[in-house]
């Protein structure tokens, strides 16, 4: 993927971000992403994502291990190998309840869990660009991706009205590739303001 | 933009004006300093306990079970009694961080990350006595439904010993995948301070390449939310089948339909336990006292008080139902080989009610739920007394059983027996001792997500808006928003 070039602004409260996504949307800037160190609710509203469909995701997956168990428990004890327990059916539903139950709740967590790191693109060895060291920490971290259009420096002063306390133009790859972070950052490189 | 509000009479979570960098700088510290003297005399300990256990356990595969002392009416001792009290314990952590996250306790934040390290490593050790009771052990894939040669041979379905299998490997798998998609955050964020070389490249694969994006957080909680409402009837239902063990048997003191709940109550019970020996080490040797407050021992120690209640109401129902029903083998088993003090294992049962029942009562003072002192005593004798429970369940049920001529005359384990049991114990600190050096014992984000509704300064500044008119505080509200 080719590297493209953002603004990124850096707040230092939810406070002054949550009025500031609001401005920039307005304004009609695209909103790349925002980088907060925990998870601020309402904030996905706020730039109008979608919700996410996780959850949906996980009812399927869990459905499927419950059908996995019934059919697979049913057609081993009926028809494969069907053995007498005390003269009971061999068909017998309520012993088989902790198991299908067990195995909708596997399916479902494991299922979710691989989905998230699907969506999210995130695995073991995977990196991606970090736009400011501390925005895990305690920085809140607006990136807005410049197009052929956009006025570096308006946009610079824009975010500042709105009360970013830095703001720099990264050049970065958005994506994801496979590296570790323990070398210096090769994609990123910090640009002279120039009007694109 | 605080979308929760909390009322000022409540006891802040977080003491002291802390900001958010103080709060990552509290918890990544015992992280990025050497560990002290104290941590390698515990670590070296523990790893001792460990190289004794696995001589033990390679002992007992040479020779066989043999070794273990178990005769022929125990054929259950120290070994299933271990891995029960192993499970129970395994409990608070998924209960404090699934159940309490959706009953929407804010104070799970501060004990949440070690107590679900402690169910991990509680669950490998539980995990480890089944396997290893099954003797030929490089058998044990046996246990897996596998269409294999010899039929085709499957595994009963029927089986509660089997639901045991499929019930542990679920609840550890969830639990592992629960705690580490909470983990991911953290791990960027101590990714992202790292100044070594080294650091960086294992803490940047352990996240995963986690960004902190809006939509990465909007996922993530969803994860944790849908995973919190799978664990909450997942942490019931393994403890329900590990009762089942026991329940859908014929013997007597066993086969009760009140051991399901009875046995969660007292892995909760336990567990909690565990957690409170652990969390006042912990805020102790790493200065955590801010985030680990009384208010989170005191909450602990109420949930203690309910629990041991709940297994006393059990215990005397237990007790009552031997009488009421008439049934003469019960009758013998409660009556004669536990509640007499004079019965061979009489000892055992009268431990078990002081330790469960009797002790965990301080805990109706306030005094007492907030001393630390006492917190710390009651929570190794509560699961002393744990152990006794199911050891009372197991051994005073087993050793006279419906053929006199078979009765043995006492049980005792052999010291392979007690020293697989110290094992575990080295293998659980030894994890725990490398899990509080390199990965925060505290989830970090969560603390931040409700530093500022619970913070103290917030409470501080609450508690003076509080304090205007109605109208005035609507007006200020509005228009700071």
């Amino acid at each position: 993927m080719a590297k493209k070039k953002f603004v990124v602004g850096c707040f230092k409260d939810e406070d002054i971000l949550f009025p500031a996504v609001k401005k920039v949307r307005v304004a009609g800037y695209k909103i790349h992403d925002v980088y907060t160190p925990f998870p601020l609710h309402g904030l996905d509203h706020a730039m109008g994502l979608r919700e996410t469909s996780l959850h949906t995701a996980g009812f399927i997956y869990g459905i499927t291990g419950t059908t996995t168990a019934i059919s697979c428990i049913s057609w081993i004890l009926t028809k494969d190998w069907p053995l007498n327990f005390g003269g009971k059916p061999h068909f017998s539903l309520p012993a088989w309840i902790p198991i299908i139950f067990e195995l909708t709740v596997l399916f479902s967590a494991v299922g979710m869990v691989i989905t998230f790191c699907y969506l999210c693109q995130m695995a073991p060895f995977l990196k991606k660009h970090v736009f400011h060291p501390r925005s895990t920490d305690d920085t809140f971290v607006m990136v807005i991706e410049c197009t052929t259009k956009t006025n570096v420096e308006d946009l610079k002063g824009f975010l500042a009205s709105a009360g970013a306390n830095e703001i720099n133009v990264q050049e970065a790859e958005p994506g994801w590739w496979l590296g570790t972070y323990d070398k210096e950052q090769q994609l990123i490189k910090e640009t002279a303001v120039s009007v694109a | 933009m605080s979308l929760k509000y909390e009322s000022q009479l409540r006891e802040p979570l977080v003491y002291g004006s802390k900001d958010y960098h103080q709060v990552t700088e509290d918890i990544c510290r015992p992280i990025e300093v050497k560990p002290s003297k104290l941590w390698y005399i515990g670590f070296f300990i523990a790893v001792a306990l460990l190289m004794f256990g696995s001589y033990s356990v390679f002992s007992e595969v040479t020779y066989g079970v043999g070794q273990w002392n178990l005769n022929k009416t125990v054929g259950w001792g120290w070994d299933i009694t271990n891995f029960v009290w192993w499970v129970g314990i395994g409990h608070a952590g998924t209960l404090i961080s699934a159940i309490l996250l959706l009953f929407r306790q804010g104070w799970r934040t501060g004990v949440n990350r070690a107590a679900e390290a402690m169910t991990i490593f509680a669950v490998m050790c539980a995990g480890q006595f089944p396997i290893w009771h099954m003797g030929r052990v490089w058998m044990a894939f046996f246990v897996m439904p596998y269409p294999n040669t010899r039929g085709p041979l499957w595994v009963n379905f029927n089986s509660p010993l089997l639901w045991d299998v499929f019930a542990i490997s679920t609840y550890f798998t969830v639990s592992l995948l629960f705690w580490y998609s909470g983990l991911l955050p953290d791990f960027a964020t101590v990714r992202d301070r790292a100044k070594t070389k080294l650091r960086k490249k294992l803490y940047g694969i352990a996240s995963f390449g986690w960004s902190g994006s809006t939509k990465h957080w909007q996922r993530q909680e969803s994860l944790a939310l849908v995973l919190a409402g799978l664990a909450t009837p997942l942490v019931l239902s393994v403890h329900t089948i590990v009762s089942f063990d026991f329940a859908t048997s014929v013997i007597p003191g066993w086969h009760t339909t009140i051991f399901p709940p009875y046995f969660v109550a007292g892995a909760i019970f336990s567990g909690f336990a565990m957690v409170q020996t652990l969390m006042l080490v912990l805020r102790k040797v790493y200065s955590l006292e801010d985030y680990i407050t009384l208010g989170h021992i005191e909450a602990m120690n109420k949930v203690i008080v309910l629990t041991g209640s709940i297994v006393g109401c059990a215990y005397l129902t237990e007790l009552f139902m031997a009488w009421y029903s008439q049934n003469k083998y019960e009758g013998y088993a409660f009556w004669y080989s536990r509640a007499n003090l004079f019965s061979p294992y009489g000892w055992a049962y009268w431990a078990m009610m002081s330790c469960n029942v009797i002790s965990p009562q301080i805990f109706w003072f306030r005094k007492m739920r907030r001393n630390i002192f006492v917190t710390f005593f009651m929570s190794i004798i509560v699961n002393v007394g744990m152990w006794f429970e199911r050891f009372v369940i197991i051994v005073t049920s087993l050793y006279r059983d419906y053929l006199p001529s078979s009765w043995s005359v006492y049980y005792s384990p052999s010291i392979w027996e007690i020293g697989f049991y110290l094992g575990t114990f080295g293998l659980f600190f030894t994890c725990f001792f490398l899990f509080s050096k390199y990965f925060p014992v505290i989830a970090i984000a969560e603390i931040k997500h409700v530093l500022k509704t619970t913070g103290e300064s917030y409470k501080e500044n609450v508690g003076h808006i509080e304090e205007k008119e109605v109208e005035e505080f609507v007006h200020e509200y509005a228009h700071a928003h």
